[in-house]
């Protein structure tokens, strides 16, 4: 039985059919990494696996169960072992970063306050945000509030963290920051699925790549093989402009 | 004019005459804040049902949707001579000054609720969405995520409703409230000149709606600053 299953699914956003008979394992412990160009459908399936836009056919398995996005108790219980983190992160903007990162530990998953807030300003402390407690996410730069997003989701012990494009505002110094945070995840034995377009560290970090184009999962397979010498066509021209870079 | 005005002033100055204009003045006041206030309540629990997504609501949510449409586009005076008529179908024995509040209710539910819908609807859908996947339910994100972010929108259009709405409630004198308005008209038959009556009652209408204005814009700078 697989861990985490995406079974044949078909997303739409209104007419446009934006996933297409996409399917996916996860094994416990996996670093899945999703590759592909703009437009291809990566944020749009981690959306779907958080019941944000709901799959149209196919399933997603969670240890053999499906969940039931139709169903509201369903998906609360599959939301509470993911995390995601979204690509335009997504804090609240009437919140300052302490209370965006404690929020939902505190309020939803009930768990003490002060073990909470001395956990969370462990992770900002880790993520280089110390000093930036009391701020609001209006205060902060973008690659500021992308590792708030970060540390929100991790403040959350999420079995499965998704991670949307988690480098793309970052400066080079702390690209490497954030990605020794995830590295260090990765060890720890975290499930995690990956949008990326850091070819070195998806390579490094990753026990699996998925490469999308247009709505589907066109290669996937292990890491090297996808990235050096994949199959198609369309993988090896998108792998020869990234490389380029 | 002038010195008729002046003539008239001793004798429109008596005791009896400022008690009967305060009185009308507290029922011009209390009109306009139950009638409001119970109408920001209901307002405010329809424009939460018009966001509502889920088929269960759908129902409700047309109902909502048919109330806001109608009695927003209704005068206030029809509305009031509408609950007038049927509280008497219904043999139902209230004073006038229930039938007025009931009538301002019923619009500022209506206008309340628009008001409040857009604001909510201007807070960036992603605020919504990150609320749903950390699982807070719909209250805890009006709560916690989207009102404070949304109150900033509410308040300015809300505020100048009120006071838009204070004057219309002199229409309420149409049904026999003694209210601002109808004190005016019992005391010009009396003979005092319309000048002095309703330049009178002009003022009162001023100290109720302008502490209500610099109280609306207290509360936006208070929500400015938080
Ligand atoms: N809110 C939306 N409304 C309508 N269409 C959308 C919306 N979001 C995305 N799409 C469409 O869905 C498709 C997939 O988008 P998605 O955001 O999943 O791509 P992506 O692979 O994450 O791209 P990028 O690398 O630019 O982030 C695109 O064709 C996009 O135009
Ligand atoms: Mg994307």
């Amino acid at each position: 039985m697989k861990y985490l299953s995406i079974d044949q699914c078909d997303a739409f956003y209104g007419d446009q059919k934006v996933l297409e008979c996409v399917s996916l394992d996860v094994d416990k412990g996996d670093v899945v990494s999703l590759i592909g160009p703009s437009g291809s459908g990566k944020s749009t399936l981690l959306r779907v696996l958080v019941g944000l836009n709901q799959p149209t056919s196919g399933r997603i398995l969670l240890e053999g169960e499906a969940i039931d996005y139709k169903n509201r108790r369903s998906l609360k219980k599959a939301r509470e072992r993911f995390a995601i983190v979204f690509q335009q992160y997504n804090l609240f903007q009437n919140m300052t970063v302490l209370k965006n990162v404690t929020v939902a530990p505190v309020k939803i998953q009930g768990r003490p306050k002060k073990e909470v807030e001395a956990e969370a300003v462990l992770l900002l402390e880790k993520v280089g945000l110390g000093e930036k407690l009391k701020s609001y996410p209006d205060e902060l730069s973008g690659g500021q509030q992308q590792r708030v997003a970060i540390a929100r989701s991790l403040a959350l012990k999420p079995e499965i963290l998704l991670l949307d494009e988690v480098t793309s505002a970052l400066d080079p110094e702390l690209v490497t920051e954030v990605l020794d945070t995830i590295r260090l995840l990765a060890k720890e034995g975290r499930t995690m699925i990956i949008v990326s377009h850091e070819m070195g560290f998806v390579l490094e970090v990753s026990s699996k790549i998925a490469f999308m184009d247009a709505g589907r999962i066109i290669e996937v397979g292990e890491p090297r093989k996808i990235l050096e010498q994949p199959d198609t066509d369309r993988a090896r021209e998108f792998m020869g402009k990234i490389l380029r870079h | 004019m002038w010195e008729r005005i002046a003539e008239e002033l001793p004798r429109f100055f008596t005791y009896y005459n400022v008690i009967f204009f305060l009185k009308a003045m507290f029922t011009t006041f209390l009109l306009s804040l139950v009638g409001c206030l119970l109408g920001s309540v209901m307002g405010g629990v329809l424009a939460v049902i018009k966001i509502t997504k889920s088929n269960l609501l759908r129902p409700l949510r047309i109902a909502a949707v048919v109330y806001v449409e109608f009695f927003r586009r209704i005068p206030f005076l029809v509305t009031l001579l509408l609950i007038f008529f049927v509280f008497q179908a219904l043999g139902l024995e209230v004073s006038v000054f229930t039938v007025a509040v009931v009538s301002v209710w019923i619009i500022a539910t209506a206008f309340i609720a628009e008001i409040v819908r857009s604001g909510l609807e201007a807070v960036p859908k992603t605020q919504w969405e990150a609320a749903e996947v950390l699982n807070f339910n719909l209250r805890q994100t009006l709560k916690m995520v989207i009102l404070p972010q949304a109150w900033k929108v509410i308040l300015p259009p809300a505020f100048s409703f009120f006071v838009l709405f204070i004057k219309d409630t002199a229409l309420a004198s149409q049904i026999g409230v003694v209210e601002l308005t109808y004190s005016a008209k019992v005391l010009n038959n009396k003979g005092f000149s319309a000048a002095l009556a309703f330049g009178f009652v002009l003022l009162l209408y001023y100290t109720i709606s302008y502490p209500l204005t610099k109280f609306g814009t207290w509360m936006e700078k208070k929500i400015e600053i938080s």
